[in-house]
């Protein structure tokens, strides 16, 4: 049975896509943007630019109040406690550099970082490179069959050297939900600090920070419909305490002199330079817009929409599935055929899917593939989409057997 | 400059397909006509990396010109290696260096087939002939 996407017409996008005959199912790479978003960067833009925390002009006092009224937004996406415990930067991966950097002064030699075998990159190399600066052991939690952390071996793993677990909330690659509630328990018995990646599980559920108990939370908005160049860290208070200063130079500082600073606390203190002022403000329309939807019908939908892609892939000879995704997005392979060239012939037929290793390299390693091809869903996406993916992969799988 | 006769042979075929499917075919079986690395080419150090699939290639000088053989673990990535080594075998290294890889796969009309990442892929291993070409010492 068809089903429409009733949000469909409130992004310009699909029926640009559309009339250039592609077909978007890429959106964990980025999400297309609702008509909200742009109008509030054209509005930002149109009424006048001004830089926010600094002038005592009305342009300035306008943009300074549209810039701190998403840091509310944000507080209540998440239920924070307060808006004093959102951070927003340039990007995720930028979240989880000042994380790397700004607690580097927690650890010392011999000290346990614990992440999983999932990771982005994002949510891997900084963690990394802090350990190898460090001398820390970084730790990598290992995956069941269907594409979850390994409870028993986490208990293993997570001990009283641990300072840190880093974990996804929502796999990029297996689609799979992560038992975060256990793992950050688990972290908790033994002190150490969590930081959670809902760069994917920010998109697909609604997540309270105080209930997950997580120390930080990271996600960036590009992939919850709002512009690129904007990632917001969640920090509980006392943990935004342990942090030091990493990036330098506009309005985080206090007091200047030439030869020594004082700086603020958190947020201000880890927003250094002007930030992206335009997409900070277009984030909060995203939210609006996205606060304003019925969120059981649209989970509802998403979840008949992954529904179909899964049987879909299940009934197809050869296609293998990657773990047992739960929801958003999943990854095959096709015994006896390559992904580039499947990519290669989706590409051909318009269909917009990413091939590749989805920036996780370790673990296609670790599960012996070279690559995947990873079809994601937005709230846009309708049953037409996936019939046009599902001709285009018979047709393509018919060329190459 | 005249292009060699498989290369002509390859822009007569490539004109004349109409849809996908057919320039698949096509590429298909012009990377079915490679000719073979032995298993022993096919090591890290004929690797070219910057491909979405694995590519070796292998090349030396003749009397005519450079002479290069490569494959992939990919089917259209060999079809599009089949086309690329039709305009490249029997070039001196400074022909080499001046070849505009972008206007052959256009003249082919393979130009749309090539996402940034396939060029990517397809200049890495242009690169990797002029450094096979270039003159040592």
């Amino acid at each position: 049975m068809a089903l429409d996407s009733p949000w469909r017409s409130d992004f310009p996008a699909l029926a640009a896509f559309e009339a250039e005959g592609q077909v978007y199912l890429d959106s964990a790479a980025t999400a297309q943007k609702p008509q909200a978003v742009l109008d509030a960067l054209l509005g930002y833009y149109t009424s006048g630019a001004a830089n926010v925390h600094r002038a005592q002009h009305l342009p300035g006092e306008r943009a300074t109040r549209a810039f701190e009224a998403t840091r509310t937004k944000a507080t209540h996406w998440l239920n924070a406690h307060s808006p004093a415990e959102i951070v927003f930067t340039r990007g995720a991966t930028e979240a989880f550099n000042l994380l790397a950097y700004g607690l580097e002064a927690e650890f010392e030699a011999g000290d346990e970082i614990v992440i999983s075998a999932l990771e982005h990159h994002a949510n891997l190399l900084p963690w990394q490179q802090l350990a190898l600066r460090r001398g820390l052991r970084l730790l990598v939690l290992p995956l069941t069959a269907e594409g979850v952390v390994d409870m028993d071996a986490a208990r293993e793993l997570i001990g009283p050297q641990t300072r840190l677990l880093a974990i996804s909330q929502l796999s990029n690659v297996l689609g799979c939900w992560q038992p975060l509630t256990e793992l950050i328990a688990l972290a908790k018995v033994h002190d150490a600090l969590t930081v959670v990646d809902g760069a994917q599980g920010v998109v697909h559920g609604r997540h309270d920070v105080q209930v997950l108990g997580c120390d930080f939370y990271v996600f960036s908005s590009h992939k919850l419909y709002g512009p690129e160049g904007v990632g917001v860290l969640y920090g509980r208070s006392e943990a935004l305490q342990r942090l030091r200063h990493w990036q330098f130079g506009g309005e985080m500082v206090h007091l200047a002199d030439y030869h020594s600073a004082d700086f603020h606390g958190a947020p201000m203190g880890f927003e250094a330079g002007t930030p992206p002022i335009g997409g900070v403000i277009a984030l909060g329309a995203a939210l609006d817009y996205l606060g304003s939807l019925d969120t059981g019908a649209l989970f509802a939908h998403e979840a008949v929409l992954h529904g179909k892609l899964l049987a879909g892939l299940k009934v197809r000879d050869g296609v293998r599935v990657l773990g047992t995704p739960q929801a958003a997005l999943a990854s095959f392979v096709v015994d006896g055929v390559h992904t580039a060239d499947l990519a290669h012939l989706l590409g051909e037929q318009g269909i917009a899917v990413r091939a590749g290793q989805h920036c996780a390299m370790p673990l296609y390693k670790r599960l012996g593939l070279t690559g995947a091809i990873r079809v994601s869903l937005g709230l846009y996406n309708d049953t037409a989409d996936l019939d046009h993916f599902f001709t285009a992969l018979d047709r393509a799988l018919e060329l190459l057997r | 400059m005249t292009l060699p006769d498989s290369a002509n042979e390859a822009l007569a075929a490539f004109g004349q397909s109409g849809g996908w499917e057919q320039r698949a075919r096509l590429l298909m079986q012009w990377g079915d006509r490679l000719e073979p690395l032995s298993d022993e080419e096919k090591q890290e150090a004929n690797r070219v990396h910057g491909c979405e699939s694995q590519v070796w290639l292998v090349g030396e000088p003749g009397a005519d010109g450079w002479r290069f053989r490569a494959t992939s673990d990919a089917r259209l990535i060999r079809g599009l290696l089949a086309v690329l080594l039709v305009r490249v075998n029997g070039l001196a290294g400074d022909e080499l260096v001046k070849l505009d890889l972008a206007d052959w796969f256009a003249q082919l009309g393979l130009a749309r087939h090539l996402s940034p990442s396939r060029s990517n892929g397809m200049n890495a291993v242009l690169q990797r002939m002029r450094e096979l070409a270039r003159p040592t010492g």
